[in-house]
């Protein structure tokens, strides 16, 4: 089976975030710039495919020069290669203009099988899979905590607020997954050595056939006009339990009227 | 006025969501909401008197027997004629899966841009939206097309407005290109009558240091008698205490609620992420030290094992 994995580089959510104040667009240069981690996890299912049903595991990112990192980090991993969209014309692209993109790129791909995070930990935004799938005319199999693949045919299992859905559809598919779907493993020493040589593609914007004006800050379909740093929360009373600290709770509730 | 289409988001078992009389709200102040229901037969019937009392003027039934079988798609394509052909002032859904999936699909087929996670909507469409793990505040706007917005449930208090919805019936076909993602299985899992997580008004979350899954019955216990709904931090649903959908944080739910009660956490930003926005925050740790505090309204440093029943008991004192 051939698998391309959706890879975005995204600053460190366990560290301080900010967006720039001259064009609104997400500061990378302050920030730690590391893979959004539901990717790690659609790397381990796409590995864990191959290693089951044989074929091939290609990593595909849009971003700046420093998303290499993140793609030699992914490569580390076990994925056989990847292609880097990469252009100046591309920064600041919406989710709209993204997902052309990314589909530009699969449709030169030829994946049977589409793998990527259900979101990313900057935005959260959730929309690119079934942008993509509505693109390109495939399956969205959206939101998976268990994927099962039977020849041709998809199956997830994906989590609603009632319960769960079991969800299948044949090849070829674009297929979201949430980290409660496996484990992802450490590269390996070997892993590491071994993805320095792996072939990264670079591929400008001129070779999918997008125009520079329908991306970037130009191509734009939305707009930040603003933006503030929330002021931070400033903590309360703190009381030290020393045999009525749930009387104590009780108290504070009674006076906010919760009970 | 204009028309604003409001999605709306309803459960067999309880109805209208909360979240669906918040973008009734929101919409008013845009335009005249009419409310579209997509579902099975003699979905719309059932919902029509709380979607009135909330200010719907119309509603659009687009029901079919099929509609529910495959995921999202033909209820994208029912939703991309209808704003096609009355070509509202804006279109509102809810920030929950299936809302963001169709406004994802809604997008790409009408050419629009889309702002997910809005907890404001100003009259001209802008949005506001909290980023960053609650740190930043953002206000933005769509400038291809309608606004197009999904709103987080849980931000704004639902504000009643009678009226009288005409209901138009919208002929369904699914396409065979919707027909690609089969649903051939749904699983009721037992809920009990606890509220939904993102739209109670009182959380109840316990961490690492509820210490066990069977633990996790103090937590419930302090839920059930605030009426709230129970979370669980990424520390204890890793460690198997509580099923993932119940996870507050980066990776799981953003929550809201008037009072978060945080049990055992010590509020690494990852969970602040899905929390911070809280109201009131109580938080009950043994670690003085613990980031939690920092942003807890009232803090209690001492044993849960101790603070909690002691709570309950005195809860129980007072009805």
């Amino acid at each position: 089976m051939n698998i391309v994995v959706l890879v975005k580089q995204v600053p460190d959510s366990g560290a301080d975030r900010n967006l720039r104040t001259d064009d609104n667009t997400i500061d990378r240069g302050s920030a730690n710039n590391v893979i959004n981690e539901m990717d790690e996890y659609a790397i381990e299912e796409a590995l864990k495919i191959k290693e089951a049903h044989g074929g091939e595991v290609t990593i595909l990112t849009m971003g700046p020069d420093q998303a290499t990192e993140s793609i030699r980090k992914a490569l580390s991993m076990g994925p056989d290669k990847a292609v880097h969209v990469l252009d100046d014309a591309l920064a600041g692209s919406c989710a709209v203009a993204t997902s052309k993109v990314l589909s530009a790129a699969l449709g030169q791909l030829n994946a049977d099988l589409v793998l990527c995070g259900a979101e990313s930990t900057d935005g959260r935004v959730q929309v690119l899979p079934h942008m993509i799938a509505e693109r390109l005319g495939v399956a969205a199999l959206t939101g998976a905590r268990k994927l099962t693949v039977d020849g041709g045919t998809l199956t997830i299992e994906r989590q609603t607020e009632e319960g769960y859905e079991v969800v299948t559809a044949e090849t070829p598919a674009v297929v979201s997954v949430w980290d409660t779907i496996n484990e992802p493993r450490y590269p390996s020493f070997k892993g590491i050595m071994a993805a320095k040589k792996k072939p990264v593609q670079t591929l400008p914007l001129g070779d999918l056939g997008v125009a520079p004006a329908e991306v970037g800050r130009a191509g734009a379909t939305s707009a930040v006009l603003e933006h503030s740093k929330r002021p931070p929360r400033s903590s309360g009373t703190k009381v030290t339990d020393e045999g009525a600290g749930g009387t104590q709770l009780v108290e504070f509730l009674a006076t906010e009227k919760f009970v | 006025m204009s028309e604003v289409l409001v999605v709306v988001e309803a459960t067999r078992e309880f109805g209208v969501k909360k979240v669906t009389l918040e973008m009734l709200t929101l919409a008013r102040g845009l335009g005249t909401p009419s409310a579209v229901v997509l579902g099975g037969p003699g979905a719309a019937e059932a919902l029509s008197a709380k979607l009135g009392e909330y200010g719907a003027a119309k509603i659009y039934a687009a029901e079919s027997a099929e509609i529910d079988d495959y995921l999202v798609s033909p209820k994208a394509t029912v939703l991309a004629e209808l704003v096609t052909r009355v070509q509202p002032a804006a279109v509102l859904l809810a920030s929950a899966q299936e809302g963001k999936e169709i406004a994802a699909r809604l997008a790409v087929k009408l050419d629009n841009g889309i702002l997910t996670d809005a907890v404001a909507l100003d009259a001209d469409g802008t949005a506001t939206q909290v980023v960053f793990a609650g740190s930043t505040i953002v206000k933005s706007k769509v400038t291809r097309g309608l606004p197009l917005v999904t709103v987080r449930p849980n931000s704004i208090t639902p504000e009643p407005a009678a009226a009288t919805p005409a209901v138009e019936q919208l002929t369904v076909s699914v396409p065979a290109a919707d027909k690609l993602a089969r649903v051939v299985n749904r699983v009721a899992e037992q809920k009990g009558s606890r509220p939904e997580l993102t739209e109670a008004s009182v959380v109840v979350s316990g961490g690492r240091g509820v210490g066990t899954a069977d633990n996790f019955k103090l937590v419930e216990e302090l839920a059930d008698l605030l009426g709230g709904a129970v979370g669980a931090s990424r520390a204890a649903v890793d460690s198997g205490y509580y099923p993932h959908q119940f996870q507050v944080g980066q990776t799981g739910k953003t929550v809201s609620p008037q009072l978060y009660i945080a049990l055992g956490i010590s509020g690494a930003i990852q969970h602040r992420a899905g929390m911070q926005t809280s109201k009131t925050i109580v938080a009950v740790n043994k670690d003085g030290e613990a980031p939690i505090f920092e942003l807890a309204d009232f803090g209690v440093v001492g044993d849960l094992f101790k603070v909690v029943p002691q709570t309950a008991e005195e809860i129980r004192k007072r009805r």
